[in-house]
């Protein structure tokens, strides 16, 4: 008999860090199909360019460090910082674009800093960041919900060789930021005159929303994250809206719009840049839905997942000292950082 | 009845943070009888199967042992015994490999089995509640019962908590929430009639208000067979849900009660006792039967063995045994845990005992318990903190500990984890989690260890240069204030000296900074908690004293200044004379007054030094009344007179009085009294007197050829006569002395050390005499010397005064022993009163013709009953506590005070020996002599303030 020694506990749960990440990235299904159905196949195209950019760069990277590449691929977070990516881009990204984006999130935001759990920033917004900010045209273009390209347009989009002007349209966010004040204006646009709230993307945030719940159901992620990134985004919007409806949108208009769930439950929920407690992530997420509001409502972009999310990424640590939960045996919890 | 259905209906159970729910795995053991274990070739029992001091063995190799024979004793208050599992023969104690996260080997009894397994006579009691208390608990503790559960602390100690402590809840632990394991299971359905007895007996000892038992809703069968069997008494039953870790015992607290045990305290402090069923069963066969903790309900299980289930198992049985006995299949097995999977420990050798903690061995095969996956990053996903049961962040832990940042994981309360696994069981990563906190635990606990060692190095070191100046400075004030006295005595009659106050300031000055530096330390230390914050105090006030004394110098010398002015006019000096005796006087009744009121040891024989200062001056008033009358009628020497013979008697007074002052002083210095400065400073003030009256005697000497010869008026009395009855007078005082030191130190008086310094002293004042006698003899005819009469006189009282003082102490305390006495007897009878009503209501209860108004009335006499005996127990917690923090109090006090004067004692012994050694070459003769006469002193001193200390120490050790 040869036997083992080891630590207690001697048995642990079958599922492993991998299993966690496959379960985000079939919780994105739902959300991937309604934007093909209002978009075509840009996004598609777009996920799977990604995915093959990040593998190629994470493989690249860990070979130079000299690391099992085989057993860090297999936790597929390069994977899922891919799908992300590939979700947030407009379905008429050009294939460098991709590149450009998903290269920079991998190298940079995730390996530079020590691969996979020491990234302070969540690194698919980093790569979004860097695109908004250098190709900015590029990163505004989206088609009109409905006005979907074939397969072929899609392609030849990706490739480069199709001018995007024919086939985009401002999306709802963009046509109320620019007719807000302007009752008749906006009451002119159909596209801010869905079913719910603006055309087409209603259905996006609805399919993300049951992909979130999908994921709260597996216990992969916990509800506070999604519930504070709603609230904190709903609730200055219901008290701006009745105050002046004219100049702001309605709560369920920004709850349903741009990237509003795929921000709350996939984007802000990355567990490694996000604060840690429960407490923590309430406060983070809410803080997180309050500056997309502001940002949306003030600032001079039409959508502000990424930046909400980067910006409290840098709070966490701060946050998560703060918020420490009141230990078993002990009166009140510990605040900040005990040094 | 109606009662107990009513409560068993509405349990409250509570819930605590997290917790899991991994596979149970009980099916496989949980199905099938407890059976009877192997009888192996040899046993293996470890001399530390509990927490604790190990056992002591009683045996040697080669000696033949019954079954059930006492091996080994306990090897201090938190240990516990060993016996004998089965007859046989000691054949080795020595290292053998045992259960240890180490892998190390320990100390261990090794007994070779004769198959005869023949009991030693044994017999238990049919009614335990004939026993006392501590009769019972000290057979509990000799039945070597140790916590069953897990972790094995001596049973005895959690039952015996102190009579101050008051149990609320007795909780039975009962969940065995841990997977594969079914000891406690199986232990409650086939023996849940001595399980409850055994909880009766407890309750006997522990007398909580509640008692509850607590078992998980996984085992149905135990929980009625425990209902069965506790039917009708006040025993609580509670199921909890089904949870891992509900069995911790923080966490089963929280279940049954809703309390939490503070961080770092233990559950009594929340009134809570708690004891693992498999403890009580225990307790019964060792109380009942008379059988003690020889063998145990282990459960063998795992895929590895062919028949699993539970064994009754000699302790001591090696792991290979029993598995064989199980049907191993060596093959298969790949890990073997001894514990249960979440908090159990892998064996590295088969060979490896069974013991008094030992409730499960798993041997597993790799798909049961597959090596774990490699460990992976961390993602902070948080599964972790969702079911920590200490509502932690493991996470956070993990990332300061690995990155070994000690401060911000204690921050994160990282010694509140209880190790359950719980959180490494559900990471995603797979890391080792458990193990990252053991390893920074235990840094923490080292970092602690060397911080107080450190600070305790840094304290002393403190301490001790705050004692070192201030000696320097009192030490300085001494050798002013004799230089002074030198001074004075040179320059006699001449005119006034310069005294040199400003030196002696200084001296003051420097005491009085080493005083504010002492009380700040001591400040400090409290501030701080540290342990030592009570001796420095001390030292603070030690050196405050140290201060007093010389600020009291300079006042002295600004006094004496004035004082030792020329002598022209017999009746000035006489007036002046009469002034200092008098100023003496009136200070020595002062410090005696102080050293009352600080009920000091010496008060009495500085009241008697008192004394003698006060017929001193009363003589020197008569004196100078008498020359006041003779002065205008005899302006010319009086021939009736001889003015030398009546100056040598002054001399004589002069100079004992002197002595009895130096050496009131002297005894007052070494008690470390706050007047010694005072009676040193009268001291000298008598001796400037009596250098005085020498001086004037050597004049009237020279001058005494002009005026009649001596033998014109002969002495009253012969010299020699009064001499011997002196050196009489003397012995006889030290042997009394001798005798009284030696009573003290028999009964251990605190006085001891003191007496036996007076009785040296009286020793070397009756040497004196002797000697003085000795040179008188030899020129007898030649100096007739005149008697002081009155010297004597404080020896008296000073002999009685310690006997009175020592009376004090026992005096109280036994009165308050009997006190307790009664008290305790009045419980025990009011409790065992209780008991009685209270099993014939439930045998009343349990009968069917017994009307509901007739138990009514046993309910409440019942009740009234109970209501006296926690009266009779809550007046007996406070004699009891009170009589403890008296004792402590008391104790506490005269041992550092010992300490203390030790201390001094040497310090001051090893100064004077630098001083001699300095002063060797550069100083006369006598002050040599005087140094080192001083220093023998000084010895003796230091010599008996360490026996002193010892012997406290010592007691102090035995009270502990
Ligand atoms: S469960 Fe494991 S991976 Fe998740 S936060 Fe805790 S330690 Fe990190
Ligand atoms: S082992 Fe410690 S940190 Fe982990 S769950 Fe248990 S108590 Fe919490």
């Amino acid at each position: 008999m040869s036997l083992i020694t080891s630590s207690s506990p001697h048995a642990s749960v079958k599922n492993n860090t991998g299993a966690f990440m496959r379960q985000v990235i079939y919780a994105t299904l739902p959300g991937l199909a309604v934007l093909t159905w209002q978009f075509g196949w840009g996004t598609v195209i777009n996920v799977l360019w990604a995915v093959v950019v990040a593998l190629v760069s994470e493989a690249l990277f860990l070979k130079a460090r000299g690391r099992s590449i085989g057993f860090y691929l297999k936790d597929y977070s390069a994977v899922v910082t891919a799908v992300l990516l590939g979700l947030a881009l407009p379905p008429t990204a050009p294939w460098w674009l991709t590149l450009v984006g998903v290269s920079f999130a991998i190298i940079v935001a995730k390996q530079l800093y020590g691969g996979l759990g020491m990234n302070p920033f969540n690194p698919a917004m980093v790569g979004y960041v860097l695109l908004l900010i250098s190709f900015p045209v590029a990163m505004t273009q989206w088609i009109s919900p409905g006005d979907a390209p074939s397969l072929q347009q899609s392609l030849q989009l990706f490739a480069g060789q199709l001018p995007v002007d024919g086939l985009s349209g401002a999306t709802p966010l963009d046509t109320f930021r620019t007719w807000a004040g302007d009752e008749a204006a906006l009451a002119s646009h159909p596209i801010l005159h869905g079913e719910l709230a603006g055309q087409g993307w209603e259905w996006v945030n609805l399919a993300f929303l049951l992909g979130g719940l999908y994921l709260i159901s597996r216990k992969i992620i916990t509800w506070h994250i999604p519930a504070g990134f709603l609230a904190g985004l709903a609730a200055p919007a219901l008290v701006a809206w009745l105050i002046d409806p004219v100049r702001f949108a309605d709560p369920l208009f920004h709850m349903l719009s741009g990237g509003a769930m795929l921000g709350a439950f996939f984007i802000a929920t990355d567990p490694v840049s996000a604060a840690t407690s429960r407490n923590g992530r309430l406060v983070y997420a809410l803080l997180i839905g309050v500056l997309i509001w502001v940002i949306r409502s003030f600032g001079g972009y039409p959508d502000a997942v990424a930046f909400s999310v980067l910006l409290l990424n840098l709070s966490a640590p701060f946050i998560d000292y703060y918020t420490q939960p009141r230990t078993y045996g002990h009166n009140k919890p510990n605040r900040g950082t005990g040094s | 009845m109606i009662r107990t259905l009513f409560r068993s209906r509405s349990p409250k159970v509570f819930d605590f943070h997290g917790g899991i729910h991994p596979p149970e795995m009980k099916h496989l053991s949980n199905s099938t009888p407890i059976a009877p274990g192997p009888l192996p070739a040899q046993l293996v029992l470890p001399l530390n199967m509990h927490i604790g001091a190990p056992a002591k063995p009683l045996v040697a190799p080669g000696d033949r042992v019954l079954k059930g024979q006492m091996i080994a004793e306990p090897g201090g208050a938190v240990s516990a015994a060993i016996h004998a599992p089965t007859s046989g023969t000691i054949s080795a104690i020595g290292p053998r490999p045992i259960q240890h996260p180490s892998g190390m080997d320990a100390i261990c009894l090794v007994l070779d089995t004769d198959g005869k397994d023949e009991w030693v006579t044994h017999s238990g009691v049919t009614d335990y509640t004939e026993l006392s208390p501590g009769e019972l608990v000290d057979t509990i503790r000799h039945a070597g019962i140790a916590g069953m559960g897990g972790a094995g602390f001596p049973t005895s100690i959690k039952v015996n908590l102190g009579d101050h402590q008051r149990v609320e809840e007795l909780i039975i632990n009962a969940v065995e929430c841990e997977p594969y394991i079914t000891a406690d299971d199986r232990l409650m359905r086939e023996h849940a009639d001595e399980i409850i007895t055994g909880i009766h007996i407890l309750q006997y000892l522990l007398n909580p208000r509640r008692t509850l038992i607590g078992i998980e809703d996984n085992k149905p069968e135990a929980i009625s067979a425990i209902k069965r069997a506790c039917k009708g008494c006040d025993i609580e039953v509670r199921v909890v849900p089904t949870k891992y870790p509900s069995g911790g015992e923080k966490q089963i607290i929280q279940l049954l009660t809703g309390k939490e045990v503070q961080s770092g305290q233990l559950p009594a402090h929340v009134g809570v006792v708690c004891q693992n069923v498999g403890t009580a069963h225990a307790i019964k066969r060792a109380v009942v039967d008379g059988q003690p903790l020889i063998s145990r309900v282990t459960t063998l299980t795992g895929d590895g063995v062919a028949r699993p289930g539970n064994y009754e198992v000699l302790l001591g049985t090696p792991v290979r045994d029993l598995l064989s006995h199980g049907g191993v299949n060596p093959d298969a097995l790949e890990r073997l845990v001894m514990g249960g999977p979440m908090m159990g420990f892998t064996l590295h050798n088969p060979a490896v005992p069974v013991v008094k903690t030992t409730n499960c061995i798993i041997a597993a095969t790799p798909e049961e318990l597959p090596e774990p996956p490699e460990e992976q990053p961390c993602i902070r996903c948080g599964s972790c903190a969702e079911v920590c049961p200490a509502n932690l962040l493991p996470q956070q832990l993990y990332w300061h500990a690995k990155n070994d940042d000690l401060e911000k994981a204690q921050h994160h309360n990282l010694m509140d984890c209880i190790e359950c696994g719980a959180c490494a069981y559900v990471c995603p990563s797979h890391i080792p989690l458990v193990q990252y906190y053991r390893y920074a635990k235990g840094a923490v606990r080292q970092q602690a260890a060397d911080q107080l060692k450190a600070d305790k190095a840094r304290e002393r070191f403190e301490a001790r240069q705050a004692r070192i100046d201030a000696e320097k400075a009192e030490k300085e004030a001494r050798r002013q204030a004799r230089l002074e006295a030198n001074r004075k005595k040179k320059t006699d009659t001449a005119a006034a000296p310069a005294v040199d106050t400003a030196a002696l300031k200084q001296a003051s000055l420097e005491a009085s900074k080493a005083y504010k530096a002492a009380v700040k330390a001591a400040k400090e230390a409290e501030a701080n908690e540290a342990e030592n914050s009570a001796e420095l105090k001390a030292e603070a006030e030690r050196l405050k004293a140290v201060a007093d004394k010389a600020k009291a110098a300079v006042r002295d010398a600004k006094n004496a200044a004035p004082a030792a002015a020329p002598a022209e006019d017999r009746v000035a000096t006489l007036k002046k004379q009469v002034g200092d005796a008098s100023s003496a006087y009136k200070n020595a009744v002062k410090a005696a007054k102080e050293a009352e009121a600080n009920g000091d040891d010496n008060a009495a024989e500085l009241r008697a030094s008192a004394d003698t200062l006060k017929a001193e001056a009363d003589k020197l008033k008569a004196e100078l009344r008498e020359a006041k009358a003779n002065a205008p009628a005899a302006p010319a020497a009086a021939p009736q007179v001889d003015p030398v013979a009546e100056l040598k008697q002054k001399v004589g007074e002069a100079s004992s009085a002197y002595k009895a002052a130096v050496k009131a002083a002297k005894e007052a210095e070494a008690n470390g009294d706050d007047n010694a400065a005072e009676l040193r400073a009268s001291a000298d003030t008598l001796k400037a007197e009596a250098d005085t009256l020498k001086a004037e005697l050597r004049e009237a000497k020279a001058n005494a050829p002009a005026a009649t010869p001596a033998p014109a008026t002969p002495p009253p009395a012969d010299p020699l006569v009064e001499l011997k009855a002196k050196v009489g007078e003397a012995s006889a005082a030290y042997k009394a002395a001798v005798k009284a030191a030696k009573e003290a130190e028999e009964n251990r008086a605190e006085n001891a050390a003191a007496l036996r310094a007076e009785a040296d002293k009286l020793k070397a004042d009756a040497d004196h005499w002797k000697a003085e006698l000795r040179e008188a003899k030899a020129s007898a005819p030649a100096t007739p010397k005149a008697a002081p009469a009155t010297t004597d006189q404080p020896r008296i009282p000073e002999a009685t005064a310690p006997q009175s003082l020592a009376a004090v102490d026992p005096e109280e305390a036994a009165k308050r022993q009997k006190r307790l006495k009664g008290l305790k007897t009045a419980y025990n009878m009011a409790h065992k009163q209780y008991k009685e009503a209270h099993a014939a209501l439930e045998r009343a209860e349990r009968k069917e013709d017994v009307t509901a108004d007739e138990l009514n009335d046993m309910q409440r006499r019942v009740d009234k009953l109970k209501n006296k005996a926690d009266i009779a127990r809550d007046a007996l917690d406070a004699l009891v506590e009170e009589a403890k923090a008296d004792i402590r109090a008391h104790t506490g006090k005269d041992l550092k005070t010992l300490k203390l004067e030790a201390a001094r004692a040497e310090s001051a012994l090893a100064d004077k020996a630098i001083e001699l050694q300095r002063l060797r070459d550069s100083s006369s003769e006598e002050s040599l002599e005087a140094l080192n006469s001083e220093l023998k002193a000084l010895e003796a001193e230091a010599q008996i303030a360490r026996k002193a200390l010892k012997q406290a120490v010592e007691e102090q050790g035995l009270v502990e």
